[in-house]
């Protein structure tokens, strides 16, 4: 079961101010960084704006395509249910999906092998298997 | 210009125009924080409740679509169910006054059969062409939809009021229990899809016990919705118990061990109640466990009337439960819970070894729903 999204995502205005803002900044801090680095001036100035304006970058393109990705696809998870049916005569089972009106101890159609009518001993939902 | 000396040595401390305006930006952020912090925090709690209420009405319209997709493929209704549904979602049943406690089981009891009829009443115009097993699943199906809507309603009842009275303890208390609230709409919300094909549910782990033991032996209708077998098991004579199935019921145990006593002129040996048990986090589904009392959940009513019945006799009462949460309980059937009835009907052949003689009377009751299961 799915709810199917919006493929354009609105993005509020204030938010795009604040990113283009933290882009520049973070141009500006690591022209500083490149232009301290290539006179050979206050190095260690110059390291500490090369971590800002490369953590900006990042920070402003991370928090750009989260405002642009798709918003996630709502549903439900149905797990898998399985119906036993064994005959009680020689004991041959088979497994299937579950259908609407199955029931435990319900008497169903005769066994492929020796005809006599089979029960459904077992109803349950097949676990999924952790990785 | 102003300066914090921290900040400042953070970002180079260089007096340049970059460097000032780093300066003005964290300062800007200690103040509003300073002043404003509580009220951020609130926005973010109230943006993480207001995402968790959109995957709740989610939930809830899905159960409602079930709910109506099955009555009309059930039910064979000309026209559409929708309103009739709508209005069946917001029903109420209110509780007995108890500023005097003196008989208010009874006056519950009443109640929750006035609700119970009203419901099977109201499933029967929706739904005329259902049979009794059918009837019973779309009832259960529709109370799933009624949890659903009614935890949706709840959730954004405090959301609204939070945002209302820019309270931030209105919006904490609600974002605190949030994460247990979700799981239980999720149980719910698969419970939904359970009942509304009639499968097994966790629950359902008593019944499977019964069933079993009653299989090749005639039933008969004891109570509302139970049925009794009388079956031969180590040499006693066992008087079986479970909700009528295949269809989604409870029934009514208490009142039908009550019966048996009166019938038998209190002359039971002991009684076995098997129930599902809400099992605590690190424990494993379908784990056994046994003891004293009524295992039996629900408003308390039937618990009520099988000690009502038992204390005049002294009968002793034991619990074997299996532990399973909230939501395997109201979900499909685990396979480790199925697995689980064998060594539940091991330790009742044992009990019944160790704690009674040969020719003694007792009764076995499997409590819980016994949708997905028959006899």
């Amino acid at each position: 079961m799915t709810e199917k999204a919006n493929s354009v995502n609105k993005v509020s205005p204030l938010l795009l101010v604040m990113i283009l803002v933290a882009f520049i900044l973070s141009l500006i801090a690591l022209y500083i960084a490149f232009d301290s680095l290539a006179t050979q001036t206050e190095a260690l100035d110059a390291y500490s704006f090369l971590a800002i304006g490369f953590g900006g970058l990042a920070l402003s393109a991370y928090l750009l395509l989260q405002s642009r990705s798709k918003p996630k696809v709502l549903s439900i998870e149905l797990p898998r249910v399985l119906t036993t049916i064994e005959c009680p005569k020689c004991d041959f089972k088979n497994i299937r999906d579950f259908q609407r009106d199955d029931y435990i101890f319900k008497k169903t159609d005769s066994c492929q092998k020796c005809n006599e009518a089979m029960t459904i001993t077992a109803i349950y939902r097949e676990e999924k298997k952790k990785n | 210009m102003f300066m914090i000396p921290q900040v400042a040595g953070l970002l180079g401390g260089g007096d340049n125009i970059v460097s000032l305006i780093f300066q003005l930006i964290f300062t800007g952020i200690f103040v509003v924080f300073m002043f404003y912090g509580q009220r951020v925090q609130m926005m973010v709690m109230i943006r993480e409740v207001e995402s968790h209420l959109r995957r709740l009405k989610f939930i809830k319209d899905d159960g409602r679509k079930v709910a109506i997709d099955t009555i009309k493929e059930v039910g064979k209704l000309n026209g559409d169910p929708s309103e009739r549904i709508d209005q069946f979602l917001e029903y109420i049943a209110i509780t007995p006054q108890d500023m005097d406690p003196s008989g208010i089981v009874w006056k519950l009891d009443h109640i929750l059969d006035v609700r119970d009829t009203r419901f099977k009443d109201e499933v029967k115009l929706m739904a005329p062409a259902a049979d009794e097993t059918q009837l019973n699943n779309l009832e259960n199906t529709l109370e799933a939809a009624m949890a659903l809507h009614s935890i949706y309603k709840v959730i954004r009842h405090f959301y609204l009021l939070g945002k209302k009275t820019l309270s931030l303890y209105v919006i904490m208390q609600i974002q605190m229990v949030l994460p247990l609230i979700m799981q239980q709409a999720e149980a719910y919300a698969q419970a939904l899809r359970a009942f509304s094909v009639g499968q097994p549910i966790g629950d359902g782990a008593g019944p499977l016990v019964a069933g079993k033991l009653m299989q090749g032996y005639e039933t008969k209708e004891i109570a509302r919705d139970i049925i009794v077998a009388e079956v031969p098991i180590e040499g006693r004579t066992a008087f079986i118990l479970k909700a009528k199935g295949p269809g989604g019921n409870v029934g009514k145990p208490g009142e039908a061990i009550s019966e048996i006593v009166k019938q038998k002129k209190g002359k039971i040996v002991t009684i076995i109640m098997i129930d599902a048990a809400l099992k605590l986090e690190g424990e494993k589904p379908g784990e056994v466990a046994e003891g004293v009392g009524a295992a039996i959940g629900g408003p308390g009513v039937e618990q009520f009337k099988i000690e009502e019945a038992i204390v005049k006799h002294k009968i002793p009462l034991n619990a074997i439960i299996v532990k399973q949460d909230l939501g395997d309980a109201v979900s499909p059937m685990r396979k480790e819970i199925f697995e689980a009835a064998d060594p539940v009907i091991t330790r009742i052949k044992r009990l019944l070894l160790e704690r009674t003689k040969e020719g003694d009377n007792v009764i076995i009751a499997g409590i819980g729903n016994t949708i997905g299961i028959g006899q």
